[in-house]
């Protein structure tokens, strides 16, 4: 069931778009901020209130990166994987990372805390390598830096 | 028309076409994989590269896909370029990245679209090392298989499913080289089209699951042209048999019927053919002892003591079918005289057709053909369900619904095969189609307007819509303001339209809203317009039937009860389908001899003292009429075993021994073979006069040379009945047509319906029909696509239909019952497809929820519903689309028998209730 | 040296506040519109400054506006799109734009629209950047507020309306048509052109699709004219642009510099020269879709018109640096892992083709490479070439893989030989592919 909250920020989505369909993805980054990922039952629930199939919204879920349709723990890292930050060194980061969490690209830490996943170029090219934690943008990360970042994050 | 040139030669083709379709249609093969005739283009897979070049100095040119480029004149491309056909090859290298390779186990071997394009560009060598991707497949029902790793990402399947077909359960998910077509969850695909997706799919992906269970290649199958007996539309159909086992049904196109496509019914309700209740032997009940079951007999015998009785009856009487051949039908005709023969259908249907048969004969508008129904560009339909009772209609109608919108695409120069353009241009818009009836649908979805509303009100609204448009036509008082704003809507938008269709049916029992289309479209061509008329009719030969003629069935019961006559023929018809059981057993039983000629076991057959065992339709040749008025040729597929055989050949048996001995046979008896049939039928009445013209007579030849079943491949010929003997017997000779129970013969160009299946050198597939064809999408070359036997002789309607009905009461204690086909459980043969058995629902008696409430139903519950005398189990539906005083009550085979529409009192009627159960 | 785009933009991170930006001259030539400033003269000031697309494709801006058809009988409503999908590796201008300068986008905008009549705009706005989607919803409300959005301009009858969409992350949304189908809710996949959106794009209206800074540039042209705007750069391109550099350069970062500047310039007098322990062996000039340039062109001036085709073209100005201690195949594969698995799905050639492209790449840094490998490797940059495949991806993926087997032939041919990567000390790529 769509709270009542959910179902007034899916009506103002709504409102940006001549038809419901073209709110789709905006729907479902809007429910993916409230409950963390798109589980099958939440999609049929945005599917009903943008009145087209789960088939039809799903279509689209699958389509992008940043909608889960799978579980995610509490906080998701997005570490980019892209030219800059390879070249200054992303992959050391990523190795840290593992070292530190015990978690590889798209897995999630066994306490439910983290998901790491890759991403493309956040546009932070100046300050590589790059980190993306929910919201939040960080620049010029080194593996010695990681603990002290990901520790905001419970 | 214009002029491209093709490796420095110039031809002749339609400028609003596609390089690729205009190739194809000189028999240039242009290797593809996305475009699809029916489907347009829309440029993904870009296997039909060629070379375009500015002009002819210039030397180096571009790629470009032809699927994607306009044939405007002076367009110059090369296919034989080198470049281009490198590339062409490299993309087949590329679909073979992640293909399995696993041609041997796969359904699609020997008819495989990929296979063909991947010999065409004669790629051979995979140099990819890699790992491929895999996928899980999906149990999709009964009727598809899914195999996902051999997909080439076509895009076809869910732009046939969803975007031609109007379904809505099959998607494509994921991105990259991870995109998956299916559905949300495994479960059956709901889409009744759903079968043309294993034509539609170049690969093994969706395959024929029915097909799967006796599977054999397509080169080892005898087939031959047949017509779907599931509805009145008359499809063509191939229908493919290996070692006496009917395989599968495929589409047969034929460019004014059923085009490319088909419905699952008719694609998937073959197995009665092969069923085990088949009727494989003469049964006889000895001394007309009916408390004893009949024993099989040898057929001499049989015909001797059927032909006994016969000469010793005291009047006899023949009972057509609407589901057997014209000649059949003609044949006990003749036997029987003409007096004493009888159409085997209901009387309320029999008066429906003949007044069907009046308007196309009396009046000026023609009737329209499934291909001008999809050409319309504004359509009215009154009280026909299309979606259950001729579901090929509702599937041309979705294509109807684009005409209009392709106003404005002409507008912006798209051109019409640049099917994603048009898409994007039309958005959501569609043309007018109006849907009056009293069941909702998904296809209701697709209308402009809705009208869900007692048969009586239908017709109503459709005579104030003709009040409206026509000069001196009848209106109508005491319409509500709702439906007189409806009534103008329809009117104008019938009006501004160039082709109008108008469409009811025989379903509803209702005379008024086939009289009132009549008028609609009447007053429409009044006003100068040209409208076409659609009816929507019961079976496969309603309208043959309907024209030969006959006598009313309740007269055939009266002179069985008042000892007129005391024998009976029923020529392959379930009579408790049609009248009341009660009045079907005193027919049967008081009859002293009842013969009954039929294919199938049911309660008639029961009832036989002579049972003579009929051939099914890929069984037999024949010909039926379909609710166009297009006569259409069947041809025998193979040679049925036990004592099968055709109906007129047991009836011109019986006519030969009954006949004076030493006399000269006359009439059936005088039938030899098939040929015989056909002239004795075009002489039965004068809308037959043109049966001849169907298809060629069984003395056509070619070369001298009869039409091989066989393909060229079919193989083990010599070790088949091998297990029986070794020696390998002669071909059975087939005297009745120009093809052979073979592999010799002529292979060359043919009339359509000798056609055994669509095969070209290089083109194993169906994709093969483009070289039958002078222009792709268009009538194959020497296409015979039946005889329309009804065309207007009137240049005006001589009257006006004036019966306008009272709008209709709901009353306080009773119920108007209305039946509600179902495409799967309405039809008598398919209902014996196990396949399609899965798909029949239970029993439901449809109600407004207000009249639920009423009734105190709960949605969901069980009644038991006395009707007619029988108790039947019913669901309990309640649906706002339910008229209010009425119930629907779904027509399959547990309520067959059940004479609608009926006044019902629901109070008394329902005896129990249960209380409702979980979903 | 004047610096329109940027010269304002807080050195410190934070925004410029609405009434900054009007201090500035912001929104001021929205008042002239009604005296003289009629929709087909402003198209016209922009075709005259010679105003190119700063999305990478460098189209004049004034002749994509001219197809849009106009008049009282136009279709309604018209759309005016910002293209702020910025996800072309190495590229990070319209993020400083959009978060440094919300405003210049929210005015471009209205500007852009009164042009072609378009009375709704939307922004695509990259998912990932939440600080400017913060930073344009809080501007477009107080544009809101202060009357330039949602009512009449005064003297016109023009109302425009603007909507901020963020995005759910595909490179391919970066493509004008994808783009319109990802604003429609659907699958972010191309369209085919013709037509062009400029007759058939949103909802079947017409539509224009526009870069970001591109919009940016708009106001300026509007305020100062396009004899300024010409006498900004260096060459006949109009106008300044944003330069970045990143890669293992001394000072990694973005600088406003008048178009045609080189790249010798921007590296060594603003990017401080490669970092130490390092030298320069190439760069990708404008995101990783462009061809190498290697030390002999480091003197061309980088514009729209300068760089010869068979060298390269400017992309999106923001450039990646190979050093020497860098393995160009490594490079390389770390590009076509991006595309492959950005790649839509559509076309054949582009969703098979790039991922073998990547496996083999690997095969290289794993050492199983053969020479037949190189040629696969060559057949699908042959191959993968535009009008061959169904939009630019493809193409633009194949461009840096060209012009590495161009210039570091030797570097390929020692994987082979070696049977290893000479870098792999320095390197190690993952075995898995996403």
């Amino acid at each position: 069931m769509l709270s009542e909250i959910e179902r007034r920020e899916l009506e103002d989505a709504v409102k940006h778009y001549p038809d419901k369909r073209g709110a789709a993805i905006d729907a479902l980054l809007t429910i993916q901020r409230r409950r963390g990922w798109i589980s099958d039952d939440t999609l049929f629930e945005i599917a009903q209130f943008l009145e087209i199939t789960a088939e039809d919204l799903d279509s689209v879920a699958t389509f992008y990166n940043l909608v889960f349709r799978k579980p995610v723990g509490r906080h998701v890292a997005f570490m980019c994987d892209s030219i800059s930050c390879w070249i200054k060194g992303c992959e050391q980061v990523q190795e840290q990372i593992k070292k530190l969490y015990d978690v590889d690209l798209g897995q999630t830490t066994s306490d439910g805390r983290l998901t790491v996943l890759p991403i493309a170029c956040l546009g932070q090219c100046e300050r590589a390598p790059a980190l993306l934690i929910d919201q939040d943008v960080y620049g010029n990360v080194t593996p010695e830096k990681i603990e002290q970042i990901v520790e905001k994050y419970k | 028309m214009a002029t491209i040139i093709v490796d420095n030669k110039s031809y002749t083709v339609d400028e609003q076409q596609n390089v690729l379709a205009a190739c194809l249609g000189h028999g240039l093969n242009v290797p593809y994989f996305c475009w699809h005739p029916a489907m347009g283009s829309v440029g993904a897979c870009r296997q039909c590269a060629v070379k375009q070049f500015k002009d002819d100095r210039d030397q180096s040119g571009r790629l470009v896909m032809s699927c994607m480029t306009p044939a405007t004149n002076g367009t110059r491309i090369s296919i034989d370029d080198p470049e281009a056909k490198a590339f062409r090859a490299s993309v087949i290298e590329w679909l073979m990245v992640n293909h399995p390779h696993d041609c041997p186990v796969c359904d699609e071997g020997g008819e495989c679209h990929l296979q063909d394009m991947t010999v065409m560009t004669r790629h051979v060598y995979r140099r990819y090392r890699y790992q491929k991707r895999t996928h899980r497949n999906q149990a999709l029902g009964p009727f598809i298989r899914h195999e996902m790793n051999r997909c080439i990402q076509c895009y076809r399947c869910v732009r046939y499913y969803r975007d031609y077909a109007g379904g809505r359960d099959l998607n494509v998910f994921g991105s990259h080289d991870a995109v998956y077509f299916g559905r949300e969850q495994d479960g059956t695909l709901e889409n009744e089209f759903s079968g043309n997706l294993v034509e539609v799919c170049p690969t093994g992906v969706f395959t024929d699951k029915t097909f799967f269970h006796h599977y054999t290649r397509k080169w080892d199958l005898q087939a031959a042209q047949s017509i779907c007996p599931h509805c009145s539309l008359g499809c063509n159909t191939t229908a493919g048999e290996r070692s006496g086992t009917l395989r599968r049904i495929t589409n047969r196109f034929n460019s004014q019927v059923n085009g490319y496509f088909l419905c699952d019914r008719g694609r998937f309700g073959y197995e009665y053919v092969n069923s085990p209740h088949r009727i494989k032997r003469a049964v006889v009940r000895p001394d007309c002892d009916r408390t004893k079951p009949g024993q099989p007999e040898e057929v001499p015998q049989a015909i001797e003591i059927a032909a006994d009785r016969l000469r010793r009856a005291r009047g006899v009487v023949g009972l057509g079918s609407p589901r057997a051949s014209l000649e059949a039908n003609v044949a006990l005709r003749s036997l029987v005289d003409p007096q004493h023969f009888y159409q085997g259908v209901d009387e309320q249907e029999r008066q429906l057709l003949s007044t069907i048969l009046k308007i196309f004969q009396t009046g000026p508008v023609p009737s329209a053909s499934i291909h001008d129904a999809e050409q319309s560009d504004a359509v009215f339909v009154l009280g026909a369900d299309l979606l259950n009772e001729a579901p090929r209609l509702a599937l041309a109608l979705l294509q109807s619904i684009r005409q209009e919108p392709m106003e404005q695409v002409d507008e912006l120069k798209i051109p019409r095969w640049d099917e994603a353009a048009v898409r994007n241009a039309v958005q959501n818009r569609r043309g007018p189609l109006f849907l009056a009836g009293y069941q909702r649908t998904w296809f209701h979805e697709y209308a402009t307007d809705t009208y869900f509303a007692a048969p009586d009100d239908i017709a109503r609204l459709g005579f104030a819509v003709a009040g409206s448009i026509g000069q001196g036509t009848p209106s109508v008082p005491d319409l509500s303001p709702e439906v007189k704003d409806l009534t103008q809507r329809i009117a104008e938008a019938l009006t501004h339209a160039q082709r109008p269709l108008i469409i009811a049916g025989t379903k509803s029992g209702s005379q008024a809203t086939i009289e009132a289309a009549a008028n609609v479209a009447w007053a429409l061509h009044q006003q100068g317009k040209q409208p076409r008329l659609s009816f929507v009719l019961p079976e496969c030969n309603s309208a043959g039937l309907a024209l030969l003629g006959g006598g009313r069935l309740n007269d055939a019961f009266d002179a069985i009860r008042q000892g007129k006559a005391d024998t009976v023929i029923v020529l392959e018809n379930d009579l408790y389908r049609r009248a009341e059981a009660a009045n079907v057993d005193a027919f049967l039983e008081t009859a002293q001899t009842v013969v009954v000629i039929d294919s199938v076991e049911h309660r008639t057959t029961a009832h036989a003292d002579v049972l003579l065992p009929s051939a099914t339709g890929p069984e037999s040749d024949g010909t039926f009429v379909n609710q166009e008025g297009r006569a259409q040729r069947f041809y025998q597929v193979f040679v049925p075993d036990g004592d099968v055989k055709e109906s007129w050949r047991w009836l011109s048996e019986l006519g030969r021994a009954t006949s004076q001995e030493g006399g000269s046979e006359s009439g059936v008896a005088a039938w030899r073979n098939f040929d015989d049939a056909v002239s004795a039928t075009a002489t039965a009445a004068p809308a037959l006069a043109r049966i001849g013209e169907v298809a060629p007579s069984a003395s056509f030849r070619l070369v001298g040379q009869k039409v091989p079943r066989q393909s060229e491949r079919y193989s083990g010929r010599t070790s088949l009945i091998s297990h029986l003997t070794m020696h390998e017997p002669p071909p059975p000779v087939d005297h009745d047509s120009p093809l052979g129970f073979t592999m010799e013969g002529y292979r060359g160009p043919l009339p359509s319906p000798l056609i055994s299946q669509f095969w070209a050198p290089g083109w194993n597939s169906i994709q093969a029909v483009n070289t039958y064809q002078d222009e792709v999408g268009g009538p194959l070359r020497d296409e015979m696509p039946g005889v329309r036997l009804i065309e207007p002789v009137a240049t005006k309607a001589s009257g006006w239909f004036t019966t306008i009905p009272r709008a209709f009461q709901p009353t306080a204690h009773q119920w108007l019952l209305l039946p509600l086909s179902a495409v799967f459980g309405s039809d008598e043969l398919s209902n014996r497809s196990p396949a399609i058995a899965e798909r029949i629902g239970k029993p439901f008696l449809s109600l407004h929820p207000s009249d639920g409430a009423r009734l105190t139903l709960e949605d969901h519950s069980t009644v038991d519903l006395v009707l007619q005398g029988t108790t039947y189990r019913l669901v309990v539906h309640l649906d706002p689309s339910t008229p209010v005083g009425t119930a629907g009550l779904s027509l399959v085979p547990e309520v067959s028998g059940v004479s609608m529409p009926a006044w019902v009192d629901l109070l008394k009627a329902i005896q129990t209730e249960h209380k409702r159960r979980a979903a | 040296m004047e610096r329109p785009l940027t010269q304002h933009i807080h050195p410190d991170g934070t925004t410029r506040t609405l009434r900054e930006y009007v201090k500035t001259g912001g929104y001021r030539c929205l008042q002239r519109l009604s005296s003289g400033l009629a929709p087909k003269d402003l198209q016209r000031l922009v075709t005259d400054a010679g105003l190119r697309g700063r999305g990478g494709g460098g189209f004049l801006t004034g002749t994509k506006w001219s197809f849009v058809p106009m008049g009282a009988d136009a279709p309604k409503p018209k759309y005016i799109v910002a293209n702020g999908d910025e996800m072309e590796p190495g590229t990070f201008k319209d993020r400083v734009l959009m978060e440094g300068d919300p405003h210049g986008l929210v005015e471009g905008m209205i500007l852009a629209g009164y042009a072609i009549d378009a009375e709704v705009g939307y922004i695509f706005l990259r998912g990932e950047y939440h600080l400017s989607a913060q930073r344009l919803t809080e501007a477009i409300a107080e544009a809101y507020a202060a009357g330039y959005l949602g009512t009449p301009l005064p003297g016109t009858g023009f109302r425009f309306d603007l909507h901020l969409h963020a995005s759910a992350g595909r490179y391919i949304c970066g493509e004008e048509t994808a783009l319109i189908n990802a604003l429609e809710g659907k699958r972010a996949v191309p369209r085919a052109k013709p037509p062009f959106p400029q007759t058939v794009g949103l909802w079947g209206k017409p539509t224009v699709v526009q870069n970001v800074e591109t919009l940016y540039n708009i106001p300026h042209i509007v305020n100062q004219g396009s004899d300024w705007y010409h006498r900004l750069s260096r060459t006949q391109d109009g106008g300044t642009k944003i330069y970045g550099i990143s890669g293992r350069v001394a000072n990694p970062g973005w600088w406003e510099l008048p178009l045609g500047t080189t790249a010798r310039e921007v590296l060594e007098q603003h990017a401080g020269g490669m970092a130490d322990g390092v030298c320069f062996r190439g760069l990708l000039p404008g995101g990783i879709s462009t061809a190498f340039m290697t030390e002999e062109h480091l003197d061309l001036p980088l514009d729209f018109s300068s760089i010869p085709p068979e060298i390269g073209r400017l992309g999106t100005a923001t450039m990646i640096v190979l050093d020497d201690h860098t393995c160009p195949v490594g490079f390389v594969l770390n590009l076509e892992k991006f595309f492959a698995r950005e790649s839509c799905g559509w076309c054949t050639p582009c969703r098979e083709g790039l991922p073998w492209v990547a496996k083999l790449l690997m095969s290289f840094e794993e050492g199983r490479a053969t020479s037949e490998d190189l040629s696969l490797l060559k057949m699908h940059t042959k191959w993968l070439a535009p009008g061959h495949t169904f939009c630019g991806l493809a193409p633009g993926a194949m461009a840096p893989l060209q012009s590495a087997l161009k210039y570091f032939h030797d570097d390929f041919e020692r994987h082979i030989s070696t049977r290893g990567c000479p870098w792999s000390k320095k390197s190690s790529q993952q075995k898995v592919l996403v």
